[in-house]
């Protein structure tokens, strides 16, 4: 099964893998939202949505239909 | 003297990059507007050693040099312009020690452009607190730059900031890296087209949405020999580009920088446990809510008492002190009581103002953005979209251009339509005086009723502007892709020398900015009420003194006869009683109805035009409030302002859309005529039949 960010449960980590889909804006690509960086999910707004991240330091919120296009390797311990 | 060096100062949000802006040039600076656009200009000058001056320029902030705002397209527009006067000299690039990597993204991408460009890397004071340690010889070495270690908040740094803008010929030019590599044959071809040009600059001006300058797009499109590529591809570009950027980023700070995660602490996550919880957040959110509007109410009461009781002693003053006459009382009965009208709500304003940058410097702002996201999306908004609703209190129209950051453009359209229902600052005066003469004075549960009145009228400003939107979105059939990002900043103990700067400056741009209105509108206003045509107006003082010539009544009762019968012959009384039928039914009298005419240029007028009414012709010192209180309803007797008619017009002011600079600002933002025109002939009309139906209901 692929996992996307948006599978994260509050406080669960993973590898991001693949950003390449098209409904990814730029702009969070430059907040370092880049292959190989570690994302943590901070906090979760009701419904899961919108989904408070730290990826690689830089913390941000994106909508949880963005999240769903970020792939990632869940990271299970650390 | 030799000539100003022109800097400009450019960086990510939240870096601090306006607090270095502030310790550069200190009151030394001015805020404006870029020519043609909204986007707020913040200029001033810096005195460096050797009596060398420097001309800083306060850039808006961004993540990149592809701009995805308007905002960031200034950064961009200048910066592709040489023959722009402000084109930098140097470039200063302010970061911030704990996102050194995602700051350096810009920093690169500035250093392609080949202007000489100094890094600051600013809250150097939090290194230790954060485990960081840098290798600064390294740094500026790799980064072909020279570093100024900067704490603002320490007060560190900025002496060696100077001394490298001073000496900027001696900053390299040289990029830090080659982004043409990402696709050698594209920018080879690219190179060859235009042999004279900048290879980034044009990568720029091909990848971004706007034209700028000379070379626009559709000049590289028309050379035959350059072929350039499709919208999707040029995209999977700029990502290579940004990861190509990243890397090397992270090469260098492999070696310059070192964090001791053991010494890290980070109270953000902590803070952000509770702040952005499902139920404490929303909790927090009110209360800090509830706190304002309380202040607003309750601190600023003492200054105001004595601002009004001032102005008052001051008219009288100086009917007394010069030789009557028309001038005089232009002065006293005119001007003073109009400046008056606006001075009394400084106090206010200033508050409004605090409360609202203490927000936003704190950072507590993208918390609410986060926690409102989805429940504002349910009504066709974005989380973004409660900052310009917040700061729609003070103002709507910084708040309209503070939807600039909202990605989607449905949803920024609707934020900007139904904006300015929240109640801004110009309403308060408004509000302020007409709670105060019919809500009752008393407490419940430690809050005063005037204060829980104000809080509602704000809610019912907020709620009606979430529920428009909810209609709007309903619809307005426009497609439009949404993504959203919000960085989520550290928390900081705001600068006293920001927020004071930030209060200062905007209250006194809303006091001059309305108080130039309400100058002239007190003027005229003052004109037409004291003279008028024909024999009612002229002959007053024998048409009274006939009538009443029977009953002994006192002379200061003929007095206020005489005026008042004058004023109702006035050209104004004229006018006032022409429309009366039209306002009669919402409970009020010809006066307010010229206040209310009036006040279509700007709310506060309002206020000031019912103290230049009531003073014309009154010798006795009295605050407005007291004349107002002592205003009588011709037809059905009792206080004019009672419960009913004060409710109406509450209702009336809170839905109305009197402000012509809102209009004007919704057209620019929209590029339209059809929003802001709809805007007014829906918003008016609605309160027109609120206010109809509250004053039938309630009288």
């Amino acid at each position: 099964m692929k996992y996307s960010i948006a599978h994260l449960k509050r406080g669960e980590r993973g590898i991001i893998t693949d950003v390449s889909s098209k409904l990814i804006p730029l702009k969070l690509l430059e907040m370092g939202c880049l292959p190989g960086n570690m994302v943590e999910l901070v906090q979760v707004a009701p419904f899961q949505d919108p989904m408070y991240l730290n990826i690689n330091g830089s913390h941000l919120a994106i909508r949880k239909e963005t999240a769903m296009h970020i792939l990632i390797e869940k990271v299970t311990h650390g | 003297m030799g000539k100003q060096i022109n800097v400009a100062l450019i960086g990510n949000p939240n870096t601090g990059k306006t607090s270095v802006f502030n310790a550069l040039t200190g009151l030394n600076q001015k805020v404006g507007n870029y020519p043609g656009i909204t986007v707020e200009k913040k200029e001033g000058i810096c005195k460096l050693p050797r009596g060398v001056k420097a001309h800083i320029l306060d850039l808006p902030g961004t993540y990149s040099l592809n701009a995805s705002s308007l905002d960031e397209n200034v950064v961009i527009e200048l910066l592709l312009n040489k023959n722009d006067k402000d084109f930098p000299d140097i470039a200063v690039v302010v970061s911030d020690v704990e996102n050194l990597k995602r700051n350096l993204l810009l920093f690169t991408q500035i250093k392609d452009l080949e202007i000489p460009t100094i890094l600051v890397i600013n809250m150097a004071d939090r290194m230790d607190y954060k485990g960081i340690s840098l290798d600064i010889d390294y740094l500026e070495e790799r980064l072909n730059t020279k570093i100024a270690l900067v704490s603002t908040r320490k007060k560190e740094g900025i002496e060696k900031l100077k001394e490298l803008i001073g000496a900027y010929k001696d900053i390299s030019v040289k990029p830090c890296l080659n982004a043409s590599e990402i696709d050698k044959a594209y920018f080879d071809n690219l190179r060859q087209a235009f042999p004279n040009q900048l290879l980034y600059k044009l990568w720029l001006v091909i990848t971004q949405d706007v034209n700028f300058g000379k070379t626009s797009r559709k000049e590289i499109e028309d050379v035959s020999n350059f072929k350039t590529k499709s919208k999707a591809d040029l995209k999977r570009l700029q990502q290579k580009e940004t990861i190509k950027r990243y890397q090397f980023i992270n090469n260098v700070l492999k070696v310059g920088q070192t964090i001791d995660l053991n010494n890290a602490k980070d109270l953000r996550i902590k803070l952000d446990r509770i702040v952005t919880h499902k139920i404490w957040g929303y909790l927090i959110f009110g209360i800090i809510l509830l706190t304002i509007f309380q202040a607003i109410y309750d601190w600023s009461s003492v200054p105001m008492d004595f601002i009004d009781s001032a102005f008052a002693s001051l008219s009288e003053w100086t009917k007394r002190q010069l030789p009557v006459g028309s001038f005089t009382n232009l002065l006293a009965e005119g001007i003073i009581p109009g400046l008056g009208g606006i001075v009394i709500f400084i106090p206010q304003i200033a508050f409004l103002f605090l409360f609202i940058s203490v927000l936003e410097e704190s950072g507590y702002m993208s918390r609410v953005v986060f926690l409102m996201d989805r429940i504002m999306r349910r009504f066709g908004l974005s989380g973004k979209s409660v900052v310009p609703l917040i700061s729609g209190t003070a103002c709507a129209i910084p708040a309209i251009m503070a939807t600039r950051n909202i990605e989607s453009w449905k949803e920024r359209l609707i934020t900007i339509l139904v904006t300015p229902f929240t109640t801004c600052s110009a309403r308060l005066p408004v509000y302020l005086i007409i709670i105060a003469l019919v809500i009752p004075e008393g407490r419940i549960f430690g809050l005063g009723y005037q204060a829980l009145t104000l809080m509602l009228l704000y809610l019912i400003g907020f709620g009606i502007a979430v529920f428009s939107a909810y209609l709007l979105n309903k619809i307005l059939k426009i497609k439009s892709r949404t993504f959203f990002v919000v960085e989520m900043p550290n928390y900081k103990l705001p600068l006293f020398k920001n927020v004071a700067l930030t209060v200062v400056e905007k209250t006194k741009s809303f006091v001059f900015g309305a108080g130039k209105i309400i100058l002239a509108i007190s003027i005229i206003l003052w004109f037409l009420a004291s003279f008028g045509p024909g024999e009612n107006f002229n002959n007053a003082e024998r048409i009274i003194k006939t009538e009443f010539v029977d009953q002994n009544l006192p002379q200061d009762d003929i007095q206020q006869k005489i005026a008042s019968h004058k004023l109702e012959h006035s050209f104004i009384g004229i006018i006032g009683r022409t429309i009366e039928p039209a306002i009669r039914p919402l409970g009020y009298d010809w006066k307010i109805g010229i206040a209310i005419v009036s006040s279509f240029a700007a709310r506060e007028v309002f206020v000031g035009t019912l103290a230049t009414i009531y003073s014309v012709g009154s010798d006795e010192e009295e605050t407005i409030k007291n004349r107002m209180a002592g205003e009588v309803n011709p037809i059905l007797g009792g206080p004019l302002f009672n419960f009913a008619s004060g409710i109406s017009l509450l209702l009336f002011y809170a839905f109305a859309m009197q402000c012509m600079s809102t209009l004007a600002i919704v057209k620019r933002e929209t590029n339209s005529w059809k929003w802001p025109i709809l805007q007014l002939v829906i918003m008016s009309s609605f309160a027109y039949i609120v206010a109809l139906m509250a004053f039938q209901i309630l009288k």
